[in-house]
């Protein structure tokens, strides 16, 4: 009992000495709010300054540098060739317009097909329902990308299931090309333009829609005014997903495209083909310089605010 | 090819990196850094190759008779290989002719001693001390294997049966949507091989070789083609599959992706009247290996008959000896990959990397480089 009890006592005069530590540096933390917020800081500056910030900046600063075109070897000093070239080479423009026209495009499809799915998990469905197809919507993105690009390959083939679908009514497989890139992408990013939709929707409260129709208006009016401009940031917000996933794909145009290439396959073939790092990272600062006026265009909308 | 190439360099590399480490064993070299003499087998190797170039099934019995462990890293492209090979940390490349000459340029690789690799005698005469394996009369690379770049058509839609490249250089093809061609900076050397039998005023004599103008030629052709291209290829699954479908008809292909159509495919294979450009992979020696001694094992085993039979008939070209064809679980082998037919060797052309200085001997002028090369192929896909 005497040795119990000595033993517990020693065990609380341990916990208390830590828990006095503790309290000491909770304390600290509380009376001094700089040094609570840098500590609460460090990890994620460090990893999005040195990680991201800094990765960004290296792009930038390589596609300044030149190589030496025998040897392989990379020059830093500093030259505008290979950003003059972006402007002056045929090559470079027309390909920046192609990947522009597809990005635009999956994301104009995407957000057609997005919306009525969103309205129906959010404002139509039972809970029960609701759950279930937000599992059915999130499912895809259980398999490998490149599963689902060699399927779509397969299912565009001239004897795939495309063609054995359209041949009844006189039409043909599109084959591969342009129009196999957007069905594929478009396929590949739709969950990530319908969640934000139906998240955006879900924050709608039934009680306004109710009031719309009290007030007299037909259903289509409602949609018009009271839910699209609600929807907009949401809508905005799926887009960039689209649009910015892409603008930076090479492997879905590889697989499908036929023998069309966008921006990912010119900086793919710089790195893996030409070993011509600094006119890669030119080529790469495209996309970049896009998505950044893309940003700044929506950052008024509130569109930000849904990602 | 070029994959298949590059795998190889990758072996080579690891090869390299073998005799690097081996450093510590004894074994004599003169002053250009060729071994005169062969020191203790180091404990590893480490070898960069294609993909393939090393498998278990003859690392194994090689690990077990010499001791030195082998490491190996496979590579996608020859210039992927390149900058592998530069960190140093390779005995030994498997290195397509594409490479083969920018490693020798930028003294990466050590001349070799044929004489301490027994098994070197056997290889084929035409394999041996060509453009793409030598320099100043020095061997630098012992032969893993060659093949050439087909023409394959699919037999029910291309009629009458094609004999000349001009089916996938033709402006007013009727099979336009439906031709394939190699998705690499290296393919000009087929339209330049195709324009120098059909339009000698060019006065090309080495396709790969090309001034301004004649690269110009080349890549006319090419743009004219790509108008009829459905698409190109540079995975081989990629290209099966479309031949099994219909999506193409008519293209360039290696012998191993005719084996492996499934049966009933219509489709054929054929050398075309112009010759093809194919490929010669060479296995070469760090200049700064640690494992020197191990390295030059790997090279002289991958030449030994059983080796070579199980390397090459894995990935599908033909083996660089005669008595490997013994060895071969396929008895048809040799004779459908040609090997040993001279020839047949003699029509093709095999990969060499385009340098400023023509390789055709032309001092007058100065040639293109591989960089143009690849600046022109973007340029043709547009």
């Amino acid at each position: 009992m005497k040795r119990d009890s000595a033993g517990v006592a020693a065990k609380g005069q341990l916990a208390s000495s830590r828990v006095s530590s503790a309290r000491r540096v909770s304390t600290l933390l509380y009376a001094n709010t700089k040094l609570r917020l840098s500590l609460l800081l460090a990890a994620p500056v460090f990893w999005l300054g040195l990680v991201y910030i800094a990765a960004l900046l290296a792009l930038f600063v390589t596609a300044f540098y030149s190589i030496d075109s025998f040897t392989g070897d990379i020059h830093p000093d500093f030259k505008l060739d290979n950003i003059a070239s972006l402007f002056t080479d045929p090559l470079y423009f027309n390909v920046t317009l192609r990947t522009l026209g597809v990005a635009i495009l999956v994301t104009i499809v995407d957000v057609l097909i997005a919306l009525p799915i969103a309205f129906f998990m959010a404002k139509v469905a039972s809970p029960r329902l609701q759950r279930i197809l937000v599992i059915a919507v999130l499912m895809p993105l259980w398999a490998s990308y490149l599963v689902k690009a060699y399927a779509w390959r397969s299912v565009l083939s001239n004897t795939g299931l495309a063609q054995w679908l359209l041949q009844p009514f006189g039409l043909a497989t599109p084959g591969y090309g342009l129009p196999a890139v957007v069905i594929t992408l478009g396929y590949l990013w739709l969950p990530y333009v319908i969640l934000p939709i139906f998240a955006g929707l879900e924050r709608v409260p039934n009680t306004l829609l109710e009031a719309s129709s009290d007030l007299g208006a037909k259903t289509w009016t409602t949609l018009r005014l009271v839910v699209f401009p609600m929807l907009v940031p949401a809508v905005i917000a799926g887009s960039i997903f689209s649009f910015s996933l892409s603008l930076g794909d090479y492997i879905t145009v590889n697989i499908v495209g036929g023998a069309n290439q966008m921006l990912g396959n010119l900086v793919y073939t710089n790195v893996g083909t030409a070993n011509n790092l600094p006119m890669a990272a030119a080529v790469a600062l495209v996309p970049v310089v896009i998505m950044f006026g893309y940003l700044g265009a929506v950052r008024r909308t509130g569109a930000l605010d849904n990602l | 090819m070029k994959l298949m190439t590059a795998m190889k360099l990758s072996a080579l590399a690891l090869a390299a990196a073998v005799s690097l480490s081996g450093c510590a064993s004894s074994g004599g070299s003169s002053a250009d850094g060729m071994m005169s003499k062969l020191g203790d087998n180091e404990k590893t190797v480490s070898l960069l190759g294609w993909p393939g170039y090393a498998e278990s099934s003859w690392v194994a019995p090689f690990e077990s008779s010499t001791g030195c462990k082998v490491t190996f890293k496979s590579y996608g492209t020859s210039d992927e290989a390149l900058n592998l090979f530069k960190s140093g940390n390779y005995d030994a490349v498997a290195a397509s002719g594409d490479l083969t000459l920018r490693l020798i340029a930028g003294k990466y690789v050590q001349p070799l001693n044929t004489d301490l690799m027994p098994n070197y005698a056997n290889v084929y005469s035409f394999l041996k001390n060509r453009s793409w394996n030598s320099a100043d009369g020095k061997t630098y690379g012992v032969p893993h294997g060659y093949g050439a770049n087909l023409l394959m058509y699919n037999t029910s839609v291309v009629k009458p049966a094609p004999t000349s490249w001009g089916v996938v250089f033709d402006k007013s093809s009727p099979y336009k949507g439906k031709i394939t061609a190699y998705d690499s900076p290296i393919y000009i050397a087929d339209a330049a091989l195709y324009l120098m039998k059909h339009n000698p005023s060019l006065g090309i004599t080495n396709p790969y070789s090309l001034d301004a103008t004649q690269l110009a030629a080349a890549v006319a052709l090419l743009k004219d083609q790509r108008a009829n291209i459905g698409e190109y290829w540079s995975d081989y699954l990629k290209t099966q599959q479309s031949f099994q479908t219909g999506n193409t008809v008519v293209g360039t292909t290696w012998q191993v992706i005719v084996n492996a159509m499934t049966k009933g495919t219509p489709v054929k294979a054929i050398l075309p009247s112009e010759g093809a450009t194919g490929w010669s992979d060479s296995w070469m020696i760090s200049s700064h290996a640690k494992s020197p001694n191990c390295a030059y094992q790997w090279l002289n085993y991958i030449d030994s008959p059983k080796a070579n039979a199980a390397a090459v008939e894995y990935f599908g070209e033909a083996p660089v000896t005669q008595d490997a064809c013994q060895y071969m679980t396929d008895k048809n082998f040799c004779a459908s990959y040609h090997a040993g037919d001279k020839a047949y060797s003699d029509k093709i052309w095999y990969w060499t990397t385009p340098i400023a200085n023509c390789l055709d001997g032309r001092t007058d002028v100065k040639c293109t480089d591989y960089q143009a090369w690849t600046k022109a192929w973007q340029e043709i896909k547009g």
